[in-house]
């Protein structure tokens, strides 16, 4: 049978420790000398002898007879061996606890029969489900401290079934143990316990069936990164689920491209053509693809999905609040993305009384949180693959919570589109037209220059045999945007999809000019995904009096009279660019001026490089 | 998948982990069994190559044996192996025990090495199993500034989902190894031939279990002259592992105080 890994978890004081130390003494499983070397140094400290001390190394835990890191030790027995990992029970130690028990395949929960279920009782319980532990043997111990009650044990049995039912977990035995006198710990039967005839501790442990990789079947590879060799790029990951095979065709995501691997590559060498879950592996694709650490590898049948925007339930380690608006880093498979908290719905009070919206979560709360990335993220839900939905949580250098990825969320979300390629790429297009497509994105207030800017640039870059295209606001809300309003969400849309339409123009060789004030930093950021390296954001600036006195347009004039409310420039907020491409002041230049800067730029930044690369061709 | 297969495929991903992540990297080698398995497992996770240096804290008190094996296995595998001399036993710790205070100057030696080299990161091959505060330890356990482990601060661990940032001037411990018992590693070091010190085998009914510095260690009665013959002694013998360390047994505090000021 295969080795089990157990974490010990419940209340501070319940025992956790002892029982541990307990059940490696009765199988044999302490080195010889142990037990009077436990007794000197119990002796020494003026203490009963310890069990604890066998795990409790630390001179702070001896001292202070509390666990305060998590530990392992092995047991051998010939049916089984069990890796065990004793947890501390001390809330304040809460992260060591999920650290331990993050690591385990099952978990022995102890409840102490005097003190009945305990606050960290109820919490470990409910932090099983989350960390991915739901099988469970309870130990009811102490029970010499209640006489050895049978009513005791029965109402606390009950009272941890319905608390394990509401966590998603479930126990396969209820054990009433004196973990320090050793009754019911390896052998059953204990002469006070009549009431009693189900396994001791370690019988109910070595019942517990085989792990179980639970999830989807397809093929999911977290890449870690590219390994050069002679001249070969090999690809390293863990295979999380499914299977690699040489000669078959995968999914590289989120770029979805579909590649087939040439070999898998093993060392020292020899012929490997198939590699399963579990396995770390290295394998070659064919021909020229980019994978980069962070990527996922898939089958082409069920790929992950591509989300800006996902939902999740995390343990908040951290010492201040977590609250929507809150930035952090999250790392979940081999990626670490930027992340921004949306929303956070919901916190599982430890009694599994939903608390509703209360907007914020406190350090040692569990909470479903929505969380929305600039960057397009592949995803899997906890259900289906485990090990690419854990994630921990960035602040600076400080791991400030854990939890899994709940479900993807969003108008992003695909599982399914899988993208055909041209025959054609970008270098072929501009070998055509002498210069590579882009997207000129021009922002900034009303007023500011951006139309008469951006038709000098297409009419320049036009007699200078270039193809380029101004999107301009007025005239896309008369066609393609017709049927959006002025509602914040159609705004958006309006922008999202100039955003896309801009792309497709660059990816088709063109230059795309767009006028849009889009005073939005994340709708800006949505349209750069969309045109990827091919966009460049030019911001016209000017001050707001500058554009105000301008007014070409009369809508300052009506704005001020009231006629145009969220007129941006006066009663909306223009988000200025941060780290814009280039920035033109047309408050200081003539728009003469402006249009000769922009077009430098253009010259240097789009038609330049493709020229140079033509000259590279043989 | 077999235990060590699942102990394999998890310490590769783990230096992998380490290598696309933490830079400048270096790894221990003590040329014992742990380290040796472990460079076996590097070798594996990076198809054929050591793509960083291994370095030898060397007191020049290793048994003769330990140097030739260094030599040899430097020279048939290719490795870039350097030696970092360690400060005296007057650097260390003088409240420390006698034997302890000569293991710590290993830890000056690392500490030297890594403000010199100004690693990142230090690969090492200990177990969880072996000694009672290294079952506490983290796969990517960070240092302090000076090396030293604050082990009642640990930071969580969760998954397989490790923290790899290191704090500028800082440094962190990968340990690829720590799920792995005795047993297991010689079970390893059996299937995959990899060489070993002959001084773990028996001769004239002694040999060394665990492999420290001449001075501060000492061979068990053992008559195991094969890696089968040591499987099937270590499945049922009832001594600790570092029963030969001298060090480990001066004081209740000595392993621990040498740890938490930043030795292996």
């Amino acid at each position: 049978m295969n080795q089990l890994r157990v974490v010990a978890v419940g209340h501070v004081d319940h025992g956790k420790s002892t029982l541990i130390g307990r059940l490696l003494h009765e199988t044999g499983n302490l080195p010889d000398g142990k037990v009077a070397e436990l007794r000197a140094i119990s002796e020494r400290r003026g203490v009963a002898f310890e069990w604890s001390f066998v795990l409790d190394a630390l001179q702070s835990e001896r001292d202070q007879a509390v666990t305060i890191d998590t530990t392992r030790i092995w047991m051998r027995t010939p049916q089984r061996d069990i890796v065990l990992i004793d947890a501390p029970g001390h809330k304040e130690f809460l992260r060591n606890m999920v650290t331990g028990a993050s690591d385990a395949d099952a978990a022995l929960l102890l409840v102490d029969a005097n003190e009945g279920v305990g606050e960290q009782t109820r919490r470990h319980a409910q932090l099983l489900e989350l960390i991915g532990v739901p099988r469970v043997v309870v130990a009811i111990n102490k029970m010499d401290r209640v006489g050895y009650d049978a009513g005791r044990y029965t109402a606390i049995r009950a009272e941890m079934e319905a608390l394990l039912e509401r966590a998603g977990a479930s126990a396969t035995a209820f054990v009433p143990t004196c973990a320090r006198e050793g009754e019911n710990v390896a052998l059953s039967g204990s002469p006070h316990m009549p009431f009693y005839d189900g396994p001791s501790v370690l019988e109910a442990l070595l019942a517990l069936p085989e792990r179980r990789e639970a999830g989807g079947e397809a093929l999911r590879i977290a890449v870690q990164g590219v390994v050069r060799r002679d001249l070969q790029r090999i690809v390293v990951g863990r295979i999380e689920a499914g299977e690699l095979a040489a000669g078959r065709e995968i999914l590289i995501s989120p770029a979805r491209r579909r590649a087939r691997v040439a070999a898998l590559h093993v060392w020292p060498e020899r012929e490997k053509v198939t590699a399963r879950a579990g396995e770390s592996v290295g394998f070659t694709l064919e021909g020229p693809f980019f994978v980069d650490r962070g990527d996922v590898i898939s089958d082409t049948w069920h790929a992950p999905a591509l989300a800006t925007s996902f939902r999740a339930r995390l343990l908040w380690l951290g010492a201040r609040p977590l609250r929507a608006g809150d930035a952090y880093r999250m790392r979940f498979g081999t990626r670490t993305a930027n992340v921004e908290v949306t929303e956070v719905e919901r916190v599982i009070d430890i009694e599994f009384l939903d608390r509703g919206t209360s907007g914020f979560a406190r350090t040692n709360d569990v909470a479903d949180v929505v969380f929305s990335s600039p960057q397009t993220l592949p995803l899997d839900g906890v259900d289906e693959y485990p090990g690419l939905a854990r994630f921990i949580l960035l602040d600076g250098l400080d791991i400030v919570a854990g939890g899994t990825i709940l479900a993807p969320l969003g108008p992003n979300v695909s599982n399914d589109l899988v993208r055909v390629h041209h025959l054609l790429d970008a270098d072929a297009r501009a070998g055509r037209i002498g210069h590579r497509g882009a997207v000129l994105w021009f922002t900034g207030l009303p007023a500011a220059g951006k139309s008469t800017i951006a038709m000098q640039i297409e009419r320049r870059l036009f007699e200078r045999n270039c193809n380029a295209y101004v999107l301009d606001g007025d005239n896309v809300r008369a066609g393609l945007n017709s049927d959006l309003g002025f509602t914040p969400a159609d705004r958006h849309e309006n922008i999202r999809r100039v955003g896309e339409v801009a792309a497709l123009f660059a990816d088709s060789g063109t230059i795309a000019i767009t006028a849009f004030i889009s005073p939005y930093r994340a709708d800006r950021a949505a349209a750069r995904r969309a045109a990827g390296e091919a966009f460049h954001e030019i911001y016209i600036k000017a001050d707001a009096q500058t554009c105000e006195r301008r007014d070409p347009k009369g809508h300052y004039r009506k704005a001020r009279a009231g006629a145009l409310p969220d007129f941006t420039g006066i009663t909306g907020d223009y988000e200025e660019p941060q780290t814009p491409e280039l920035v033109v002041d047309t408050s200081l230049l003539s728009i003469e001026a402006a249009v000769e800067a922009v077009l430098a730029y253009v010259e240097e930044r789009v038609i330049a490089p493709a020229r140079r690369h033509a000259a590279s061709w043989p | 998948m077999t235990l060590l297969d699942e102990l394999e495929a998890r310490s590769i991903a783990i230096l992998r982990e380490a290598y696309f992540r933490v830079s400048p990297l270096a790894m221990l080698w003590s040329m014992g069994k742990d380290s040796t398995a472990l460079l076996w497992l590097v070798r594996k996770a990076f198809l054929g190559s050591v793509p960083f240096p291994v370095v030898l804290l060397d007191t020049e008190m290793e048994l003769p044996e330990v140097y030739a094996f260094r030599d040899e296995l430097a020279r048939a595998w290719n490795l870039d192996v350097r030696n970092e001399l360690c400060p005296p036993e007057t650097s260390s710790d003088q409240t420390l025990p006698p034997a302890t205070r000569a293991a710590a100057r290993k830890t000056a030696g690392l500490r030297a090495l890594i403000a010199r080299e100004k690693l990142r990161g230090v690969i090492v091959g200990i177990r969880r199993d072996e000694q009672s505060t290294r079952a506490k330890e983290r796969v990517f356990s960070p240092r302090l500034p000076d090396g030293a482990w604050d082990v009642k601060h640990q930071p969580a661990e969760l998954w397989d989902v490790y923290h790899t940032d290191v704090a500028d001037g800082q440094h962190v411990r990968i340990h690829p190894l720590l799920d792995w018992t005795e047993v297991d590693v010689w079970r390893y070091t059996q299937r995959e031939e990899i060489p070993i010190v002959p001084l773990y085998l028996a001769r004239d009914g002694k040999r060394y279990r665990s492999l420290g510095e001449k001075n501060i260690t000492v061979p068990i009665d053992s008559n195991a002259a094969t890696i089968d013959e040591i499987i099937a002694e270590l499945e049922t013998t009832r001594q600790p592992e570092r029963a030969g360390r001298v060090m480990d047994h001066e004081s209740e505090d000595a392993f621990e105080r040498l740890r938490t000021g930043g030795y292996m």
